[in-house]
């Protein structure tokens, strides 16, 4: 095993790498697109909030593989030709975000209504109590699912390699069907993801700490 | 309509859904004066403080700030910067400390520097004895003090004027002597103050004016000693008969 990795890790860490890149856009543009479709749910206005609900429930509701196809294959018929990352990327933000936007808006409803009562109290805009005192706390309390969303990315990512996008999943394919080791390829690829994850989640966990409010 | 008062009230009304919770309040508030709103639970006191900086929009009545009609004003956060407000659950921000909870508004409202706001959140700090807490965050800190972090907030921002709603309520009993002790001082330094409080003691001496408030309505407003000893509505003389009864007329 460890002979194939040292045979091939060019290509396996090539892979690791888009991998990665394309985890840390979606997940991080992922959470900016969550936050709006949060606070629109929540604080917006009738037309506002229902676009919102509506946009969430299309997308918690189709497949991630269907949106990336859609977005690979079909747009193309718009006149709109994406390469296999961008695309990916792009599903990948928006089923991020829509999920984000979940786990955010429970964390927001969880933070007692008199926190924005008392911000207003002092002459803070609506958007300003938000900002300054409602999202920093809804954001820390989100830290140990968004953990788990960046989780599920990083390996959700692996679905880039139908549409050909060369991340791990695609290297490790394109090896295996070079030397006929299925087994040990593959295992290889796991164990990656595996010490990847691992890492990642030691990260969150010791920001979450650092973060967190006594 | 000018107004040569700080703060008046005239025929403020309230309601909650079908429930009519305040029929027709007035009664107005100088500088320098104590003000202290009395009455049974759910009879609308808190609805008032709430009306007057539109955290709760009043149904009817006008409010004028100086000669500001600040029911209709279009910059209800202006108004807000003027006039602090004591919550009963503290109200503190759980995530910045006692002197971040002062700072925030001083920097973000007011667009103060910090190094000036830090500076001032300390003053206020050290008004109400925590300037050794100033880096403590609230849930450090006992209900006491978390209320002391709320009155210096409302103070750093320099009000014309403080509503206090029940400040006292939430406390343990050993705990309401150090907060009723900051307001009491503030009351002597000539600080406006509008008060909704359960603390009768408090009430008879600091007040300068005592407003008793039943379902709605006010029955009876005067000097509190006269309200306490000889006042013109019996349910006055029951009412505060029972709850100095409950809570004590002490200083404490």
């Amino acid at each position: 095993m460890l002979d194939i990795f040292m045979e091939y890790y060019p290509l396996f860490l090539s892979g690791l790498g888009v991998t990665v890149f394309v985890t840390l856009i979606s997940c991080s543009l992922g959470t900016v697109l969550g936050t709006f479709l949060a606070l629109g749910k929540i604080y917006g206005n009738k037309f506002v909030s229902a676009v919102v609900r509506i946009i969430i429930s299309i997308i918690r509701g189709t497949p991630l593989l269907v949106q990336l196809f859609i977005i690979y294959y079909g747009l193309p018929s718009w006149g709109i030709n994406l390469d296999p990352i961008t695309a990916a990327i792009i599903s990948f933000i928006i089923n991020s975000g829509v999920y984000q936007a979940e786990y955010l808006r429970g964390s927001i409803q969880s933070i007692s209504g008199s926190q924005l009562k008392a911000a207003q109290s002092i002459g803070m805009t609506k958007w300003q109590g938000i900002r300054h005192i409602i999202l920093p706390q809804a954001f820390r309390r989100v830290i140990p699912s968004w953990t788990n969303e960046f989780i599920y990315m990083i390996k959700y990512s692996s679905l880039a390699y139908v549409i050909g996008a060369r991340e791990l999943m695609t290297e490790g394919k394109l090896i295996a069907s070079r030397n006929y080791q299925f087994f040990d390829v593959y295992l290889v690829v796991a164990l990656i993801y595996l010490i990847v994850i691992i890492f990642f989640v030691a990260i969150f966990n010791r920001i979450e700490k650092k973060v967190a409010i006594p | 309509m000018p107004t040569k008062h700080l703060l008046k009230i005239e025929d403020l009304h309230h309601s909650f859904g079908e429930e009519e919770v305040l029929k027709g309040i007035s009664f107005s508030l100088d500088k320098g004066e104590t003000k202290v709103i009395v009455g049974p639970s759910g009879t609308g006191k808190s609805t008032i403080l709430n009306n007057i900086i539109r955290l709760v929009p009043p149904k009817k009545g006008k409010i004028y700030l100086e000669d500001i009609e600040i029911t209709s004003a279009k910059k209800i956060n202006e108004i807000r910067q003027q006039i602090g407000f004591v919550f009963q659950d503290f109200g503190l921000f759980n995530h910045l400390t006692a002197k971040g909870n002062i700072m925030i508004g001083l920097t973000k409202v007011k667009k103060m520097n910090k190094k000036e706001a830090e500076e001032l959140a300390m003053l206020e700090l050290d008004r109400v004895g925590l300037k050794e807490y100033a880096n403590s965050y609230p849930s450090q800190l006992s209900g006491g003090q978390k209320q002391r972090v709320g009155i210096a907030r409302a103070l750093a921002m320099q009000p014309k004027l403080i509503l206090f709603d029940e400040p006292t309520s939430s406390l343990d009993p050993e705990l309401t002597g150090e907060v009723l002790k900051v307001m009491r001082n503030l009351a002597e330094e000539g600080m406006t103050m509008l008060v909704v409080t359960h603390e009768m003691g408090f009430a008879r001496s600091v007040a300068d004016e005592l407003i008793f408030m039943e379902a709605g309505n006010i029955v009876e407003q005067g000097n509190p000693e006269k309200l306490f000893t000889d006042p013109d509505h019996q349910r006055t003389r029951e009412f505060l008969f029972q709850l100095t009864d409950l809570y004590g007329a002490g200083e404490n």
